[in-house]
């Protein structure tokens, strides 16, 4: 046997060997590759944003020249609750709370459907019919209700050609809802708010519901417990992660959002506008920056709140 | 005396994807209070669909079903006084052990400390009083089991259904299982209908079985009638090993169209007096016996287990083989 092809029957590891070796040899080589990229993702980019937001709100703008001055103050936190501004944080948690409960509501059936009823492409036609929203731009959805909601739009012309233009009449006569029309009225963009997030609260639920094994629910039947007595002892209770995940996502998108109000409803303010004119307009980056803290804090005490009530206990 | 539970002439057919599946065909039963009666079967022989037909998990598609002589063909399950025991034990994961024992007092009214009482007593009884504060997921396989028994039997129903509850353990567990399972019953007295497709676990803990051949009940009878003399063909193959014999080799060898000699009824001898001359094929190795696989000189090939005590056998020796003739079992056609 020639020396070549002894070489070739034993060649020296090539790098990539022995980078596999390395990486198989290592326990936590690799699990450590995989997460040191996004956490310095998220470590730098979206925490380090988030720091120097916080940041932002304890400094003040100058009044005549319009610059920052990087002093330590309150006084930001102080003018959120001025009667304005409370009103304003009010009206978005209101709304938020509104449209979450709107959300579940819908969406629970639905998603419980999609979970333990649908099957093969009845189910992949339900996901397409959920997602399909999602792959369209936001702003054309959002036009599109301005034209379905407007005084002369579809839903109108639908409501008085079956004779039911008092019911409409009625609805928007009604003093904090109402408005000119449903384009003009919160009513209105509690509507959009709904359609917009209703996907991201469908997913998170369904996905808990089909994680509840059938044998349960059987079991719970088979020890006496009605229909009713299994949905609030078993199914809903099993579902909570999947309502919490769904209601936090229409929860904060709809404080942060300055787009919808601004399009469709009266001309009240929301969180997310205020913050936008805030930076924009006004340059007044530090107020807009503490009172962008609203939402952040609503949602933690949501939370906290969620997971008192056991929320999480099912995960 | 009425019977605990009967089945009347039941069927259950499935429609799945444009397919017909007919689960289970005419199946009659009639299992009396305080009996352990096992419904044995390959999968798919119908043998847990009846079971849930008597849970009221799934409905029959045609004849009636009677608990305790009431007929319950189409009560929910939570209107029939049996319980469950689940195949995947089926425990709340989101509550503890004592609520999950507790569940159907809780969804029955009974006061929190009546109720909890009860189901430490429960726990008590099936050996895991320290688990009642812990969550499902932190017990093992076979405490699961033995919380789904408590949480099943704390309303004291006349009726037990298990769903091969003991699938999921390794075989030290199960055997142990078994005869907890068994002592349980007898200390209980009441029906417990067990679904299984292990011939020893439904021989050595039923007072009867019911054999499952594709929807159909091929024998009903007692683990010992049912060993000694199968009814047809399937059951002396599914239980226990068997030399099942038809044609001109059984004419030859036993006298009869179709018969069945059990593998440890044969004996090896001499020549004089010899049913039949055969060569071994295979020896395995059990402990208790040795299992030769011989070939008759016509071609027969059979079973016959003959115990380690007697000469160790090669692989090619030729054998005289012997029965009784009370060993051979006559079967029906087919």
């Amino acid at each position: 046997m020639s020396v070549a092809s002894l070489a070739a029957a034993n060649p020296a590891p090539s790098l990539s060997d022995r980078l596999s070796t390395l990486i198989f040899s290592r326990r936590g080589l690799l699990p450590a590759l995989l997460i040191v990229p996004p956490l310095l993702w998220f470590g730098v980019i979206y925490l380090g944003s988030l720091l120097s937001l916080l940041a932002n709100a304890f400094f003040r703008i100058d009044e005549y020249s319009g610059t920052v001055v990087r002093e330590i103050g309150f006084a930001n936190f102080v003018a959120i609750f001025s009667p304005a501004n409370l009103d304003v944080a009010l009206r978005s948690v209101t709304m938020a709370v509104a449209v979450t409960l709107a959300c579940i509501g819908i969406g629970f059936p639905i998603a419980y459907y999609m979970a333990r009823y649908a099957r093969g492409s009845g189910k992949a036609l339900l996901y397409v019919a959920v997602m399909l929203p999602l792959w369209s731009s936001y702003l054309v959805r959002l036009y599109a209700w301005k034209l379905l909601l407007a005084k002369e739009g579809a839903i109108s012309w639908l409501l008085s050609a079956l004779g039911l233009q008092w019911l409409l009449d009625g609805v928007l006569a009604v003093p904090v809802i109402g408005g000119s029309s449903l384009s003009f009225s919160p009513l209105g963009t509690f509507i959009v708010f709904v359609y917009m997030w209703l996907p991201f609260v469908i997913l998170p639920i369904q996905a808990a519901i089909e994680r509840i094994p059938g044998s349960c629910l059987e079991a719970s039947a088979d020890l006496g417990a009605h229909p009713a007595q299994t949905f609030r002892k078993v199914i809903v209770p099993l579902a909570m992660p999947g309502i919490a995940a769904g209601s936090i996502f229409s929860f904060s998108l709809t404080l942060g959002d300055y787009i919808i109000p601004q399009v469709i409803g009266n001309s009240t303010l929301y969180i997310g506008q205020v913050v936008y004119r805030q930076q924009g307009v006004a340059g007044n980056l530090p107020f807009a920056a503490a009172f962008s803290l609203v939402p952040i804090v609503v949602i933690g005490v949501y939370l906290w709140l969620a997971k008192r009530k056991g929320a999480f206990d099912a995960l | 005396m009425t019977s605990a539970v009967a089945l009347n002439q039941v069927s259950c057919v499935f429609h799945a994807g444009g397919k017909t599946v007919q689960a289970v065909d005419g199946v009659d039963l009639d299992i009396r209070a305080g009996e352990f009666f096992t419904l044995l079967g390959p999968s798919g022989s119908g043998k847990t669909t009846c079971l849930r037909m008597i849970g009221g998990f799934t409905l029959p598609t045609a004849g009636s079903i009677l608990i305790h002589g009431e007929d319950m063909t189409h009560r929910p399950p939570y209107a029939r006084p049996v319980n469950t025991v689940f195949q995947d034990y089926a425990l709340f994961p989101h509550m503890s052990i004592l609520d999950n024992v507790a569940y159907s007092l809780m969804v029955r009214g009974v006061e929190r400390s009546e109720r909890e009482k009860r189901a430490h007593e429960l726990l008590e009884m099936v050996r895991l009083p320290d688990a009642a504060r812990r969550r499902p997921a932190q017990l093992s396989g076979g405490q699961r089991q033995r919380v789904a028994l408590a949480r099943a039997l704390i309303n004291r129903p006349g009726v037990l259904l298990l769903d091969e509850p003991l699938g999921a353990l390794d075989l030290k567990l199960r055997e142990q299982m078994q005869s907890e399972l068994k002592s349980l019953q007898r200390e209980l007295g009441i029906s417990f209908i067990f679904v299984t497709h292990d011939q020893h676990e439904a021989l050595s803990m039923s007072d009867r079985i019911g054999v499952f051949n594709k929807g159909r009940i091929e024998q009903i009878a007692t683990p010992a009638e049912l060993y000694e003399r199968p009814a047809t063909r399937f059951v002396a193959e599914f239980v226990g090993a068997a030399n099942v014999l038809s044609g001109a080799g059984a004419q030859t060898l036993t006298g009869h169209d179709n018969a069945m000699i059990r593998p440890e009824l044969i004996r090896f001898g001499a020549e004089p007096g010899a049913r039949a001359r055969v060569t071994v094929a295979e020896a395995q190795y059990f402990g208790a016996f040795w299992r030769l696989h011989v070939a008759s000189i016509e071609g027969t090939r059979l079973l016959a287990d003959v115990p380690t005590s007697a000469a160790v056998p090669t692989v090619g020796q030729s054998a005289f083989l012997h029965w009784d003739d009370g060993a051979v079992h006559a079967l029906g056609a087919a």
